[in-house]
């Protein structure tokens, strides 16, 4: 029964914000969809407070929750603008597939 | 106990950011990124952040996702192509990707001096007090000026949302 009462070592909780960073970055890359690229922006965002958190455990540093809370909150700005952003685009365009959006690519 | 809901919402999180990478169509991944997040929000409980834990189902799980899955419905976006964008940027972009996950993942498992997390133990030293009095106190006071800040950017960002979102009059009288 030592399983438990056993306790998580604070590595595996990094070790999970790292893979789920990773699993976002390689949503950037690979999807198409202007919305899906956005989503994995999220995953990234969320990965990263989960390590922030972490830390904040560690230290005992009430800041670092603090510093999650100010995250959350620029997050939501962010995709309020950025959903505004994409509708704009699929109004001039009529298309999400970053392909077709490269009026700025060299 | 901690262990089992460890493992139980690690991998709801990563089956739900895996199920975000298969999907092809975007309300099927907004909705798997709606579990990675409410399975984030009981890591967060687990650390001892209850503020944070709740804080996340409703601005993320709630308000952002909504907002996501409405603009999904409202685009009427269908399924994405594979293009040969993405083609490159897979065989590109993959290897890098497990190079840095590589170089993460060693550098935080070889972190020593990293404790236990142990639970029903959170920030505060008062057993029983929630760790809401010491993050408002902190919050209210030192960091009274970057909150009100926070909130004008906000602000700001609503009305730059509605103003970049709306149709403008020329394009009205075009419709017409």
């Amino acid at each position: 029964m030592t399983f438990l009462h056993s306790d998580v070592p604070l590595n595996w909780y990094l070790l999970l914000s790292a893979v789920l960073f990773s699993l976002g970055v390689i949503g950037f890359l690979i999807k198409r969809n202007l919305i899906t690229v956005f989503m994995s922006i999220e995953l990234m965002l969320n990965a990263v407070n989960l390590s922030f958190v972490t830390f904040a455990y560690q230290w005992n540093a009430v800041k670092g929750q603090i510093f999650v809370f100010f995250v959350m909150m620029v997050a939501a700005a962010e995709a309020a603008v950025g959903l505004a952003i994409i509708i704009a685009v699929f109004r001039a365009r009529a298309t999400l597939a970053v392909d077709r959006i490269d009026l700025m690519k060299l | 106990m901690h262990l089992i809901l460890f493992f139980l919402f690690a991998a709801f999180c990563l089956a739900g950011a895996i199920n975000l990478l298969l999907q092809t169509h975007p309300i099927n991944s907004a909705l798997s990124l709606i579990v990675v997040m409410t399975s984030l929000a009981v890591l967060y409980l687990l650390l001892g952040a209850e503020f944070l834990a709740i804080a996340q189902i409703i601005v993320y799980a709630g308000a952002v996702m909504v907002l996501f899955t409405f603009v999904v419905m409202l685009l009427n976006a269908g399924r994405e192509e594979r293009t040969l964008g993405s083609r490159a940027a897979l065989t590109i972009g993959f290897p890098a990707v497990v190079a840095l996950l590589a170089v993460l993942a060693t550098v935080v498992l070889r972190i020593q001096g990293l404790g236990n997390a142990h639970l029903g133990q959170g920030l505060t030293d008062a057993p029983g007090q929630s760790n809401l009095v010491q993050l408002s106190q902190v919050l209210f006071h030192e960091l009274l000026l970057p909150f009100e800040v926070t909130s004008v950017l906000i602000l700001i960002a609503i009305l730059g949302a509605v103003a970049i979102a709306r149709r403008d009059d020329a394009e009205r009288t075009a419709e017409k």
